[in-house]
């Protein structure tokens, strides 16, 4: 029995999925296009419920998709209580994500598997930076008066500022939220610009806090206009808002994303976080990116997911995909 | 593939669902299986069987029972049998025979999904999450009926043995719709399974046996279209209900005609598919994917003609084009599929030729760049654009997963180019503007309406067609009626043939024969000529005869103008036409049936001596007929803002508006008696829900409704909205029950009459409702002025509105 190939029909006929992408520069603020913007909820529910009943993976296609979900992560901690000690432990975790012996087992053992980055607040920079050492693991910062968003702009921009001297490589700024609910795009253009010029060489991830933001129709309209700012990636959540990261918020920031690609050639990247906590909301993430965007998106240049428990459940899903057996917890190595 | 390729490559790689259990169960049946009828197994009575296939890779499957004539009896018997303990065991007796037969659909969900997967090629993903759940949540809601039938539908009885025809897109589905309702109203049922996929329906009759269903309540005999046929024609059923194709339907339509036998009719489509510029496009691509890329398109009611706003025809063009490259065609039972097997080879050649006849068209057509599996009857999706209305593509209902699109550039022209087709069975409208969308929906000539999502379905709302797509609905309220019958029936006894004066026909008639002038001189001094009345105005008749009409003591009363095809055809025209009188609000015609009526009473002796000189009788009697018109217009006023739809709740954050919409033009045949009173209570009802009426009256005293158009033209009534022929009434009838813009058709007259109109319906297959020869009392409310008319005189049209912001 035989399916029909699976066919990478947009980016990726051009380019291949370890080519580096160029930078997205932005755009002018394109009003018309922002307020042309319509979102149907209940249709978008509906493709977002049907997303993960449509496709399966199985065997070892699920084995290499959760093992591509673990260098998709940004393994993070952003608690009041984070240390320097702490902040190494999850370091060294990032750097082995998974037990060696696992890692072999699956045929694996060379591809040098690490997460996509570690995600930590400005103070905890320097701790990670010298933990993560040449490793290639990237230390992103989160920033701008995270996870609110309302501390005077000029500090927010300085926050920037320092973090990507101390080394951050990604920072994870908030929108303004009261921009986007009254619909001051011009305010919110205005600001991420600022943002992203703070940001220099650093890349940019837009956490729009849709949780916060009211309706699709602001997330799909605040997704574009941080697209049109500069931003590299947008990002769902801080993880602190009443509700994060959903599929049918997902699905709609993939298609401001689509449609931002199909219109200026740019690639953005796209952040779920929050909400993410075991293997199987994973593969549904992963499915819904490959399906709405395309096998190029499913790499870290291009998508990652902000979780700090979902690591531990992929990895005992992948042992029991070694052994046969059910895993328990404490088998596994703790960030 | 290693896991480090897959790593690299992220295909999504095979994922099938096992298969050994619906297999053990083919096996425990010797893959050999026989009819279900009286409870058992049973061999065909030929001996002879038919091999069943996976369309996945055309193997066989199963050999089952090749049904003929007496296989049929012989299960008609079973059914008949049964239908008095199990209509006597009363609504809540067979509520928890619903209720079990929708927990053990439940029980055995899994190996209900594999099997039909298995026998249709149909993805699992569609009979795991759609159709099996649908089934059970169709005898859940119909144990509801079931339970509460005497206090929901008081005075209505079951119509008695049901022989269901069910296709095979949805196997199990159509089973589930037909047989639920059936049983819930007290029926017996046999069904025939489509002989492509006749397992599941043999699986479930097992569980039917399990929860212990009466032997013969539910029967099943399988086979090709010539068992179908010989359960058409056998004896001993009282209803028919029937999904598949126009073609079929027609023929149905004829076989049934004069038997007394209740008919619904779910045909085919060629449904629109609406996207407005103000729509959520790429939600709207997906709707695509739902309407058309669901089930291989093999969907009667398909979106199957896209119809899309030219600012952004292009946008969705390319959208679609795009999305078609990701959809994924292969085994049905591989949980990562969207598209599985066509059903036949017989089906895929001919979407195929469908397909070449658009190439050679001149439309452009889209596949993706992958190739349909080879192991199995696939077909890629495909998408034609640049398609004119003419294109037989864009006509023809395909069946298959094959999309047509063409451009509007306004809403009027979007509801112009939906409607133009000969079916009428469901639309989609994509917008985001709510005024736009419910103004375009009850424009849309279709039984089934979707605003912003398509092919939903649910057990509380009714599905059928409009025009060639059938009539009649399945679910909900309206569905149950389908299988009831008021009890007055069982008592009204046939006409007299004393009653019904014998068909002159109109050349006769045209030879001038007829008594003396002198009564109608007497009656009246100055001559009066009857004329036709036809868009409000009198018009002679077109041929220029007239016809002598005799009283009941056999003198000559008057003439009356003798009416032919031609004038049909005028008056139909006219009726056709005059959109104001159903476009008029249901306050402001309850006002002109009000008004009518005012000026009939103020008019009570003329109309009252008009009656004694035709039909004789007391002044107290001819009073009396009056006097009860009047009162019926009053009835019919007083519903006109009354009878309203309802608010299905269906199982999502959803409104689903069930409307009653009148027929654009209604044809109604009046009977010789109670010449007044029975043409008043006929028309009045059509009227109060907005339907354009043509009225042949009372043939043998038509002088009743001759004279009544003067007060319609007194009344405010618009011209067209009563279209008045007078003449021989079978011969009018005829004409009336052959056009193809009439869309519902009353009869009320002989038994012959009745099969004629029931017969020649079939052409557009417009609803009929014949009295087959049987006498009505015009005088009981229950059977000339119950909600039964009202019912008759509305289709109900179900607008799907999910909302959320």
């Amino acid at each position: 029995m035989t399916i029909s190939r699976d066919v990478e029909p947009r980016l990726e006929r051009a380019v291949g999925h370890d080519s580096p992408l160029p930078r997205n520069e932005g755009t002018a603020l394109e009003l018309d296009w922002v307020e042309s913007v319509r979102v149907n909820l209940s249709a978008v529910e509906r493709r977002a419920a049907t997303l993960t009943t449509r496709r399966s993976v199985k065997k070892d296609w699920q084995a290499a998709w959760l093992l591509k979900a673990v260098t998709l992560i940004d393994l993070t901690t952003l608690a009041g209580d984070d240390t320097p000690g702490r902040v190494r432990r999850l370091c060294a975790k990032a750097m082995h994500p998974v037990r060696q012996d696992l890692l072999d087992a699956l045929g694996v053992g060379d591809l040098r598997i690490t997460t996509g980055a570690v995600c930590v607040y400005h103070d905890m920079v320097p701790a990670a930076v010298a933990a993560l050492g040449n490793s290639g693991v990237p230390v992103a910062a989160v920033s701008t008066g995270f996870p609110a968003g309302l501390s005077p702009l000029e500090t927010r921009i300085e926050e920037i500022r320092r973090s990507v001297a101390a080394g951050a490589a990604e920072i994870d700024i908030v929108i303004s939220r009261r921009h986007a609910l009254t619909h001051d795009w011009e305010a919110l253009y205005e600001e991420l610009r600022l943002f992203r010029q703070a940001c220099g060489p650093a890349h940019m991830k837009a956490i729009l806090a849709t949780g916060e933001l009211g309706t699709l129709r602001n997330v799909y309209r605040a997704s574009l206009v941080a697209m049109m700012a500069g931003s590299d990636f947008i990002k769902t959540s801080t993880g602190k808002e009443p509700v994060n990261a959903t599929l049918p918020v997902s699905l709609v920031m993939a298609r401001a994303i689509r449609e931002y690609s199909e219109r200026t050639g740019v690639a953005v990247g796209f952040k779920p976080a929050g909400g993410l906590r075991t293997a199987k909301d994973a593969l549904a993430w992963l499915i819904l990116i490959k399906e709405e965007l395309g096998r190029r998106w499913l790499e870290p240049d291009l998508f990652r997911i902000g979780a700090s428990s979902l690591l531990a459940d992929i990895e005992r899903q992948l042992e029991h995909h070694v052994t046969g057996r059910y895993s328990a917890t404490y088998r596994h190595p703790l960030g | 593939m290693s896991v480090k390729e897959i790593f690299e490559t992220m295909d999504y790689g095979p994922a099938p669902e096992a298969a050994d259990v619906a297999n053990a169960w083919l096996e425990r049946h010797g893959r050999r299986l026989g009819h279900f009828i009286g409870g058992r197994f049973v061999k065909p009575s030929t001996g002879e069987t038919f091999a069943t296939h996976h369309p996945g890779d055309g193997k066989e499957l199963a050999q089952v029972a090749q049904g003929d004539e007496r296989d049929v009896a012989k299960a008609v018997k079973a059914a008949r049998a049964a239908l008095p303990a199990w209509r006597d065991l009363g609504g809540p007796g067979r509520a928890r025979y619903l209720y079990a037969l929708a927990r053990h659909v439940q029980k055995h969900a899994r190996l209900l999904a594999v099997l039909e997967s298995l026998d249709n090629g149909k993805p699992i993903r569609e009979t795991r999450d759609l159709d099996v759940p649908l089934v059970a949540r169709h005898f859940y809601h119909h144990a509801g009926w079931a339970q509460l039938l005497d206090r929901e539908f008081p005075d209505h009885e079951g119509v008695g043995v049901c022989a269901q025809i069910i296709p095979w897109n949805f196997p199990l589905l159509m089973l589930a719709w037909k047989v639920a309702p059936a049983l819930a109203a007290g029926n017996t049922v046999v069904l025939k399974p489509a002989e492509f996929t006749p397992l599941t329906a043999l699986l479930f009759a097992e569980l039917a046996n399990e929860v212990g269903l009466p032997a013969g309540v539910f029967n099943v005999v399988t086979g090709d279209g010539r068992t179908g046929a010989a359960l058409v024609d056998a004896d001993g059923i009282d209803k028919v209900a029937f999904t598949g194709s126009t073609e079929v339907g027609r023929i149905i339509r004829r076989a049934t005609a004069g038997r007394g036998i209740k008919l619904s009719l779910e045909l085919g489509g060629k449904s629109p598919f609406i996207v407005f510029e103000d729509a959520d496009l790429d939600s709207a691509v997906e709707g695509v994917v739902d309407a058309i890329w669901f089930n291989q398109g093999q969907v009667c009611c398909a979106g199957s003609r896209l119809l899309v706003q030219e600012s952004v025809a292009k946008r969705i063009e390319a959208k679609l084009i795009a999305r078609m490259e990701t959809l994924r065609e292969g085994p049905s039972l591989d949980k990562g599929i969207d598209i599985g097997a066509i059903i036949a080879p017989v089906q895929l050649s001919k979407i195929e030729r469908l397909v070449d006849q658009g190439r050679a068209e001149g439309a452009r057509c889209y596949q993706p760049s992958w190739s349909a599996p080879k192991d199995g009857w696939y077909y890629p999706p495909t998408l034609f654009t640049e398609v004119s209305p003419a294109a037989v593509i864009a006509q023809e209902e395909i069946f298959g997963p094959v999309i047509v699109s063409l451009t509007f550039r306004t809403p009027a022209e979007a509801v112009e180019l939906a409607n133009d087709t000969r079916y009428g069975l469901a639309a989609s409208v994509w917008t985001e503007n709510v005024n736009l969308a419910l103004d375009v929906a009850p424009k849309l000539k279709a039984g089934v309406v979707w605003v912003n999502c398509t092919n939903q379905f649910d057990a509380a709302a009714g599905f059928g067609g409009y025009r060639e797509s059938g009539f009649g609905r399945e679910g909900g309220r309206e569905g149950m009626f389908e299988y009831l019958k008021p009890k007055y029936e069982a008592r009204l006894a046939r006409y007299a043939s004393a009653d019904l004066v014998p068909p002159a026909s109109a050349s006769d008639l045209e030879a001038g024969l007829g008594g003396g002038l002198e009564a109608a001189a007497a009656f009246a001094p100055i001559d009066r000529t009857p004329k036709l009345y036809i868009g409000g105005k009198q018009k002679r008749p077109d041929g220029n005869y007239s016809y002598p009409v005799v009283s009941a003591a056999g003198a000559r009363v008057g003439d009356a103008p003798l009416g032919n095809r031609k004038d049909i055809r005028d008056a139909v025209e006219a009726a056709v036409k005059s959109t104001a009188w159903t476009q008029a609000t249901a306050h402001a015609r309850a006002q002109v049936l009000y008004y009518v009526a005012e000026n009939l009473a103020v008019r009570a002796p003329e109309f009252e001596e008009r009656l004694r000189s035709l039909v004789g009788g007391t002044r107290k009697s001819a009073g009396r007929e009056v006097e009860k018109s009047v009162e019926r217009l009053f009835s019919a006023a007083a519903y006109a803002d009354k009878y309203d739809g309802r608010v299905h709740p269906t199982p999502m954050r959803n409104v689903t508006l069930a409307m009653n919409e009148p027929y654009d033009v209604l044809a109604i045949v009046c009977p010789d008696e109670a010449p007044l009173l029975a043409f008043v209570s006929l028309v009045a009802p059509a009227l109060a829900m907005g339907n354009r009426v043509v009225v042949v009256p009372s043939a043998r005293w038509p002088l009743l409704a001759t004279d009544l158009y003067q007060v319609f033209d007194t009344s405010d009534v618009p011209g067209g909205a009563v279209n008045i022929v007078t003449g021989v009434r079978d011969e009018l009838a005829r004409v009336l029950a052959q056009h193809d813009a009439v869309e519902a058709m009353w009869y009320v007259g002989s038994a012959e009459g009745s099969a004629m109109v029931e017969r020649e319906s079939a052409g557009n297959l417009k609803a009929t409702w014949v009295n087959s020869g049987k006498a009505r009392d015009w005088y009981d409310d229950a059977q000339a002025a119950g909600p039964e008319l009202l019912r008759r005189a509305v289709r109900v049209k179900n607008i799907w509105v999910p909302y959320g912001e």
